[in-house]
């Protein structure tokens, strides 16, 4: 066990995949001398080599487009974009060929390319530096996507979505990049979770607080002080986001019998609305409220000044719980 | 029309090559004047520098070229008969291409790999697939038609463009593995607007990978004229990527195979990538669902059916006594013993089965698509045991 960053967690993963599998190469902006705008691939391209470790030209779909072409070849490409809401120039790339080609070519040509996108806000940035894009992928069939909570599951994960056949987003909560955390770097990808399973990471019992990526610390900071009022809050971190574990969340209503669901991204058509619908599908009989939704905003990303109003941070995420619950909350006496 | 010795832009030495095995006939050069090896009339017309690329090339291997157009001629006259009858749905028909489409198909080596758009047909065909698999897509049994690791040749590309990015990754990969084949995508002159294709090339520069980049400018994006998408000639474009490149006629099928011949010794001996315009012409409509006439004059057409690549090879091979009575029998009799295959599997073609949905959207069970499967497969199971006569 080794106590690393998040960041370094990342990175010790990118490594270990560098050094098992000579057909990965790792393609970004400024990945290599610089070791990455958060330093996640620091001393891998003087560890491994320009053809290992590739500086771009700033061009995303471009990024993505070659990835295509070297999966073509047998490659197993490592994208990094910069920041979320640089994905965009190659959202084409990305959902008409990378989430598609295996469809399209009858399982002959497999696309075993993972895309590591820094997601979500709270780190002052400006505008294109904060964004949360990930229900425009889940929504992409063909697409694995998943994000990550802390160094562990960093660790792994990465390594899990490297030796995926099928493409992989894989979202880091930048904010949590420099948070600390015990890494068993000996552990064995394959008796590791699956990286499709949503991990249960604080028991309880009264409310199901389903989350994933930087509001799993939140949201586990949440369920403490909601142990203080006596509330029993089981904190779920989703860690796949296509396909969702339904399973996972569904044994945990059954039990609660009430649903919260809180991320970043806006609220309409998002995660939440999914998981939601999903639930109340599968389980209906066992709700005993209408599931609540604590989410950012329909806005665009706003600015850094105004930024914590957006975000979901405990006391938000409790007034959802007080309202799953049915106590006294920021709505009451409002419908609908 | 006769075709002028290029001469090198000022600045070529900008873009010298960097490798000196490179053979002097191919020097860097820059778009300039359209090369011609038969004129329209079907007259050889000797090139210093191209001569020395075909040279090689047996009467023999002119009858076969001239096959080849015949046949694939004939396959995208079928097709387009079977959609208008009904068995396809669309079709995009390649008819005044041929020469651009086999003379640089037959210029490629079988570990080449090449990224076709849906127009390239004849392409296709020179790598071997087979007539019936060439029009599955659009009967709408597959998604694309064939196994690409089979001939070298990926699936054909709907979205424009995108493809010239899969062939630039797919050398960076040849690069890396230290090999000398080439990768070679296909586009046309709309495509050359996109960003992907401009993206491609500065990629393609940046780190030298052995590419080959073919646009068939064939005058028209669907309704558009070429003009619409470059206030340039297109083969120039490529200089300010600092990619060599050169612009030949495309209805005539020995200067493209020439140029695409300089282009992959010059990608093979770590010389980089090449842009070449084949200037030719879509006689037909964009797809079978196009109606040309509502944009675009029929002198044009005529001017351009003057220039028939089947016509002129033709001539040629007359002039040369090669064209006997035994090669037009020969040659008809296999373009219609493909027609007739090509229409026999596209009939006997069986459909797919409503669960193939489902099927090779992830390499590895997803739990979302299987439960949406067994759902669905609940519900089609719910109609057996009930019969038409008992519906309302």
């Amino acid at each position: 066990m080794s106590k690393l960053t998040f960041a370094r967690a990342i990175n010790a993963g990118l490594r270990k995949s560098l050094e098992n599998d000579p057909k990965v190469v790792l393609m970004g902006e400024d990945i290599g001398a610089l070791g990455g705008v958060f330093r996640v691939t620091d001393g891998l391209q003087k560890d491994f080599g320009k053809h290992r470790v590739v500086d771009t030209p700033l061009a995303e779909s471009a990024i993505i487009g070659t990835a295509v072409g070297l999966a073509y070849r047998g490659y197993r490409p490592v994208c990094e974009i910069q920041f979320d809401g640089f994905i965009y120039p190659a959202f084409d790339q990305i959902v008409s060929q990378v989430a598609k080609m295996h469809y399209r070519t009858q399982g002959r040509v497999k696309m075993p390319i993972t895309i590591r996108v820094p997601f979500g806000g709270g780190i002052g940035s400006p505008e294109h530096h904060s964004e949360s894009p990930e229900a425009y992928f889940t929504h992409t069939s063909g697409l694995r996507v998943i994000s990550v909570s802390n160094p562990q599951d960093a660790y792994t994960m990465i390594q899990q979505a490297i030796a995926s056949d099928d493409p992989v987003l894989y979202f880091e909560p930048k904010r949590r990049y420099h948070d600390k955390g015990e890494v068993d770097e000996t552990a064995e990808l394959s008796t590791a979770l699956s990286m499709e399973k949503a991990r249960v990471v604080t028991p309880g019992s009264d409310v199901t607080l389903v989350t994933y990526g930087p509001l799993v610390k939140t949201a586990n900071d949440a369920a403490m002080a909601a142990a203080d009022e006596g509330v029993s809050v089981e904190v779920i971190d989703l860690r796949s986001l296509a396909p969702i574990d339904f399973p996972a969340v569904e044994a945990s209503v059954r039990k609660t019998g009430r649903l919260v669901i809180t991320h970043e991204a806006a609220q309409s058509g998002g995660l939440g609305a999914e998981i939601a619908a999903s639930i109340t599908e599968r389980c209906f009989n066992y709700l005993e409220a209408a599931p609540v939704r604590i989410t950012g905003f329909d806005i665009p990303y706003p600015y850094s000044k105004l930024e914590m109003h957006h975000l979901p941070d405990l006391d938000r995420i409790l007034d959802g719980v007080d309202r799953a619950l049915g106590r006294g909350n920021s709505l009451s006496g409002l419908e609908g | 029309m006769r075709s002028t010795v290029l001469t090198d832009e000022p600045g070529q030495d900008a873009y010298k090559v960097p490798n000196p095995g490179i053979s002097a006939a191919s020097p860097r050069r820059t778009g300039g004047d359209l090369v011609q090896l038969i004129s329209p009339e079907g007259e050889r017309i000797s090139h210093p520098e191209f001569d020395l690329w075909v040279s090689d090339v047996t009467d023999e291997q002119l009858c076969s070229l001239y096959e080849d157009m015949m046949v694939i001629r004939r396959i995208d006259a079928e097709a387009t008969a079977l959609q208008r009858q009904g068995e396809l749905a669309l079709w995009p028909p390649l008819l005044g291409q041929e020469a651009s489409q086999i003379g640089s198909g037959r210029a490629l080596r079988d570990d080449d790999f090449v990224f076709p758009s849906y127009r390239d047909n004849g392409v296709a065909y020179c790598r071997g697939v087979e007539p019936t698999d060439l029009v599955r897509a659009w009967r709408g049994n597959a998604s694309a038609g064939w196994d690409p690791y089979r001939h070298n040749i990926a699936t054909q590309q709907i979205i424009i463009g995108s493809q010239s990015l899969h062939a630039t990754g797919y050398a960076m990969g040849i690069q890396y593995d230290g090999a000398d084949s080439v990768a070679v995508s296909y586009f046309g002159d709309g495509a050359t607007s996109e960003g992907d294709v401009n993206e491609a090339m500065v990629f393609a520069a940046s780190f030298q990978v052995p590419v080959v980049f073919i646009c068939q400018n064939n005058h028209w994006a669907i309704s558009e004229p070429v003009r619409i998408q470059s206030h340039i000639q297109i083969a120039d474009r490529a200089s300010g990527f600092g990619i060599p490149s050169m612009r030949v006629d495309g209805n005539d099928v020995l200067a493209v195979l020439a140029a695409t011949r300089i282009a992959l010794d010059r990608a093979r001996n770590g010389g980089g990538p090449t842009f070449i315009e084949a200037v030719t012409y879509r006689m037909g409509p964009h797809t079978t669902a196009d109606d040309p006439t509502r944009y675009r004059d029929a002198n044009e057409l005529e001017d351009w059916a003057a220039k028939d690549p089947i016509t002129r090879l033709k001539a040629l091979l007359r002039t040369k006594g090669l064209l006997t009575e035994e090669v037009e029998a020969k040659t008809q009799a296999k373009a219609d013993e493909v027609a007739r295959d090509l229409r026999a599997g596209v009939i006997n073609m069986p459909d797919p089965a409503p669960l193939d949905l489902f099927k090779h959207v992830y390499s590895t069970p997803n739990s979302w698509i299987e439960r949406q499967k067994d759902h669905y497969s609940r519900y089609l199971e719910s109609f057996s045991g009930s019969t038409q006569e008992g519906a309302l």
